[in-house]
């Protein structure tokens, strides 16, 4: 990058990356200010997809704005439902069956694997290789059809609920859940061996868009983009809710701080939800899936209130502030793309634009989620 | 009054070379969609007639019917000329191809010369193209056409200088008969003029894709960098026409490789030579260019223009260098 | 820990504001609030201490006042009914006849005070919110400011956070806070002429 501070002139343009462009995976647009193919500066442009859910949550009750959440990041919806149920749960004080907390985590760990499939395939796609896509999504599919069997819906999921889940999961959908991780046992090696391996991949994306552990800090990146730059940083272990403590599995970290190991703390993850799928079918216990004395009508006390879970993208958080009425007085959702998406100005300053775009798909953007 | 049987015998081979040009452009779009079908675990086109064998006729009928617009602030000329400028020089090469022993438009003696100059030429066309839709992704596009164009035909021009001292000719219908009798005799096991020539062959093939822009060199249009790069302003049979050029050229690209280290229309056992040789190598070899497309991500353009200066042309001059030492030592 | 050396580090800063959580019951650990003139302080002691932003927001608290206010007399009024009941019940335990028992229960609710309306023009607050944690370990520290509503100003920190260019910007769109000194305080999630401010409670839809 010296040779270009060198040559570095006055004579730079103004490319509009978006809000219609393939790379950004949405409404995105990206202003770069560009010297030739080297970024000068970019300045992500947001609101495109705006729908200000905070504004919603405050016009509805604490029960009607569950639908809201599987629609922020639509790719793990039922993190977002978690995280929601859960600082609800924690404002009301209601209690949640053991069985309800298993099959909560069960259903969220496979919707982390369908979307880091789908990120999977998303961001070779950006790399210009096409067929790995089509794989994932059959993978994908999979889960997919189980998640729709117990849940009712296959993208925008709406399946807890305040003091448990919706509806109890029958046989099949633990052996299709087993069934399915047997068969992605068996591919991964296969998705390792053609693209992980891939020269070509490899080249791309290894030392390219470093984002260092203290930028991660400043702009409070969390998910894969944290442990990708070397901080073990994950919300399930580092402040444990539902019944993760009792769950064995690892945290993936990769100091390297590049493209390549945020793609491999991903890949990694996938086989770590499986392993906690695995265990929590082994260990699901028999009960109500509902709380008996969970309330019809939600009044939390007055205060606000906290509460942070692991999504696929990093730590979701919502604030809640109750004035002790049937709905929320205040609603902040803290999503966790939309800080990692504000370290890319930064960190894709004097690189060239393909390495560029590799550098925003490795940071997994869902967009809705971002805009809110 | 009559005309000269050469002049019919030429308007027959030019009505012919535009019908195989065309329709190779065609039935090569459907056989990249079915291959990429296959690859990526799904079927393909297969509504529009049987097998899908249809859907090309289909595909040119929704680009003729398009309208053809001319975005506001393009150069209204260089915008019309460029997809013809991509197309003739491609038609135009394919005038001294000999697909079997009788069956050339015109045997040329600097047949493989002429190929060249005309190869260069569809740059030209990309670049005009790209400038003239004054659009930003395309005039990356076109600077990234030509770099790239420049790096790697001079890994090319190396590698073809090579064969042309071993054949010592340029005429296409001698390299082929040079090749007579047996796989053993093809050029690129002529281990004894060079014990690279496999390695030449593999660095031509790697041009070629490089030349036809093709992936994983695609950096021309790399459709999540650059939207469609150069044809990004272009509606309808413009970019169908860029598109017919592109898959023109990759089909010359395969012929001058199997005429040069492949044996053109020569049987691998000596049996039967004939026009179907030729082809059944030339759509092998246009097979594989699709397989790397659907197997491989994009490289990126440095590491492209990497990978020819710092490792083709180094190996392909010692080649030559090696060629020439041979030729004269034996 | 670093719950405790970041306490005794804010505690040099506003000694009284420090409020510890319950995390089962908040889900953060510390609560501090500060005036707007110490967040900047506030967070540089965040920042030295190595935590990272989580979100920055804020609450509007239009007609705290007058509802804190209402809450108030309401109680009052309940716990002079309650009183004047007690009363009544008690002479009446002691054979008093009715006119006692009601003299009794009114001198009973007159005991007990009515809080007074607060004075106009009182101030309407915000509140803006700051939420920090830690790589290393768990700690949630909230930092709280309150400003006047009809002035609200406070101290950018995005020299000091890069990450919180954008929560300050997102605060601005929703309520309207100012963030002085913030290097480019337009729209970011709302349209770029969006002149209003639709988390503050006196804008309808």
């Amino acid at each position: 990058m010296s040779a270009f501070a060198q040559t570095q002139t006055n004579e730079t343009f103004v490319l509009n990356l978006g809000p219609q462009h393939p790379a950004t995976h949405g409404v995105l647009r990206v202003k770069l200010v560009m010297d030739g193919e080297y970024i000068v500066d970019a300045e992500p442009v947001l609101g495109y997809i705006h729908r200000m859910h905070e504004k919603m949550g405050e016009n509805r009750t604490w029960a009607q704005f569950m639908p809201n959440t599987g629609r922020m990041d639509y790719l793990h919806a039922l993190a977002y439902n978690h995280g929601y149920v859960s600082v609800v749960e924690r404002a009301a004080g209601i209690e949640v069956p053991e069985r309800a907390e298993y099959l909560r985590v069960i259903t969220t760990e496979l919707n982390r694997i369908s979307s880091h499939l789908l990120w999977f395939g998303a961001f070779v796609l950006d790399l210009g290789g096409f067929s790995p896509l089509l794989y994932a999504f059959d993978d994908r599919e999979q889960i997919l059809d189980l998640l729709e069997s117990v849940t009712g819906s296959r993208l925008t999921y709406c399946y807890f609920r305040f003091g448990g889940v919706y509806n109890d999961i029958d046989e099949n959908f633990a052996a299709g859940a087993r069934a399915f991780i047997k068969r992605l046992r068996e591919r991964m090696p296969m998705y390792h061996a053609l693209v992980t391996k891939n020269i070509i991949l490899m080249k791309r994306l290894q030392e390219i868009g470093p984002i260092s552990e203290e930028m991660c800090r400043k702009y409070g990146a969390t998910g894969p983009v944290a442990r990708g730059s070397g901080i073990n940083f994950d919300v399930r272990k580092h402040e444990p809710y539902s019944i993760y403590p009792e769950l064995r599995f690892d945290v993936p970290v990769y100091t390297e701080g590049d493209s390549m190991a945020r793609y491999m703390v991903r890949m990694d993850e996938i086989e770590q939800s499986m392993r906690i799928v695995e265990q929590a079918l082994d260990k699901l216990p028999e009960g109500p899936v509902m709380a008996a004395k969970a309330p019809k009508i939600i009044k939390p006390a007055k205060g606000d209130y906290y509460h942070a879970v692991e999504t696929a993208r990093g730590s979701f958080g919502v604030r809640v502030v109750s004035d002790g009425s049937n709905t929320p007085y205040r609603l902040k959702l803290r999503s966790p793309t939309f800080s990692n998406l504000s370290l890319f100005g930064e960190a894709c300053r004097g690189m060239l634009l393909p390495d560029a775009l590799a550098l925003m798909g490795s940071l997994d953007l869902v967009i809705p989620e971002i805009d809110r | 009054m009559s005309l000269h049987p050469e002049v019919i015998r030429l308007l027959i081979f030019l009505v012919g070379i535009i019908a195989f040009a065309a329709l190779n452009a065609a039935y090569l779009v459907w056989l990249e969609r079915k291959e990429a079908g296959h690859i990526q675990r799904r079927i393909g086109p297969k509504e529009v007639g049987p097998f899908g064998l249809l859907q090309p006729l289909a595909d040119g009928i929704k680009l003729m019917t398009k309208q053809l617009i001319v975005p506001a602030g393009v150069d209204p000329i260089l915008f019309k000329i460029a997809p013809i400028l991509v197309m003739v020089p491609a038609i135009m090469s394919f005038v001294t191809i000999p697909y079997g022993e009788n069956l050339v438009a015109r045997n040329i003696d600097i047949g493989l010369l002429m190929i060249f100059a005309f190869a260069s030429v569809n740059v030209l066309g990309l670049l005009l193209g790209a400038w003239g839709s004054r659009n930003k992704y395309a005039v990356i596009s076109a600077a990234r056409v030509v770099s790239q164009n420049v790096a790697y035909e001079i890994p090319m021009l190396i590698t073809v200088v090579t064969l042309v001292m071993i054949t010592g000719t340029m005429n296409l219908h001698e390299i082929v008969m040079q090749q007579q009798g047996g796989f053993w005799n093809w050029n690129i096991l002529n281990l004894a003029a060079s014990p690279l020539m496999p390695v030449a062959f593999l660095i031509f093939f790697v041009c070629m894709l490089a030349e036809t822009n093709r992936a994983p060199f695609d950096m021309a249009e790399a459709e999540s960098e650059l939207i469609a790069g150069a044809f990004t302003e272009y509606p309808g049979m413009g970019f169908g026409v860029f598109f017919m050029g592109e898959y023109a050229n990759i089909v010359i690209g395969a012929s001058v490789a199997t005429i040069l280290f492949l044996g053109g229309w020569q049987c691998p056992f000596g049996l039967f030579p004939g026009v179907h040789w030729f082809l059944l190598k030339m759509y092998f070899l246009i097979f594989t260019v699709i397989w790397i497309r659907w197997t491989y991500p994009r490289t990126t353009f440095y590491s492209l223009l990497n990978l020819s200066w710092k490792i083709l042309i180094p190996i392909s001059f010692f080649n030559l260098i090696l060629t020439s030492a041979m030729i004269k030592v034996f | 820990m670093k719950l405790n050396a970041i306490k005794q580090a804010l505690a040099v800063i506003a000694p009284e504001a420090l409020a510890e959580a319950e995390h089962a019951k908040k889900g953060a650990l510390l609560d501090v609030t500060v005036s707007a003139t110490q967040v900047v302080e506030a967070v540089s002691v965040l920042d030295k201490e190595g935590f990272f932003i989580e979100a920055i927001t804020g609450v509007d608290w239009l007609g705290e006042k007058e509802n804190a206010h209402k809450d108030a007399v309401a109680a009052a009024k309940k716990k002079a009914q309650d009183a004047g009941k007690a009363a009544a019940k008690k002479v009446a335990d002691a054979g008093g006849d009715e006119e006692a028992q009601k003299a009794a229960q009114k001198e009973a609710e007159a005991g007990v005070a009515i809080p007074a309306a607060p004075v106009e023009p009182f101030s309407e607050e915000m509140e803006v919110v700051y939420d920090f944690n830690n790589f290393a370990e768990f700690c949630r520290v909230v930092l709280r400011t309150r400003v006047p509503r009809s002035n609200p100003e406070v101290p950018t920190i995005s020299h000091i956070y890069p990450g919180a260019n954008w929560h300050e910007r997102e605060t601005h769109d929703f309520f309207g806070i100012k963030f002085v000194g913030h290097p480019y305080l337009a729209p970011l999630l709302l349209p770029e002429d969006a002149d209003f401010h639709p988390l503050k409670k006196d804008f309808h839809v």
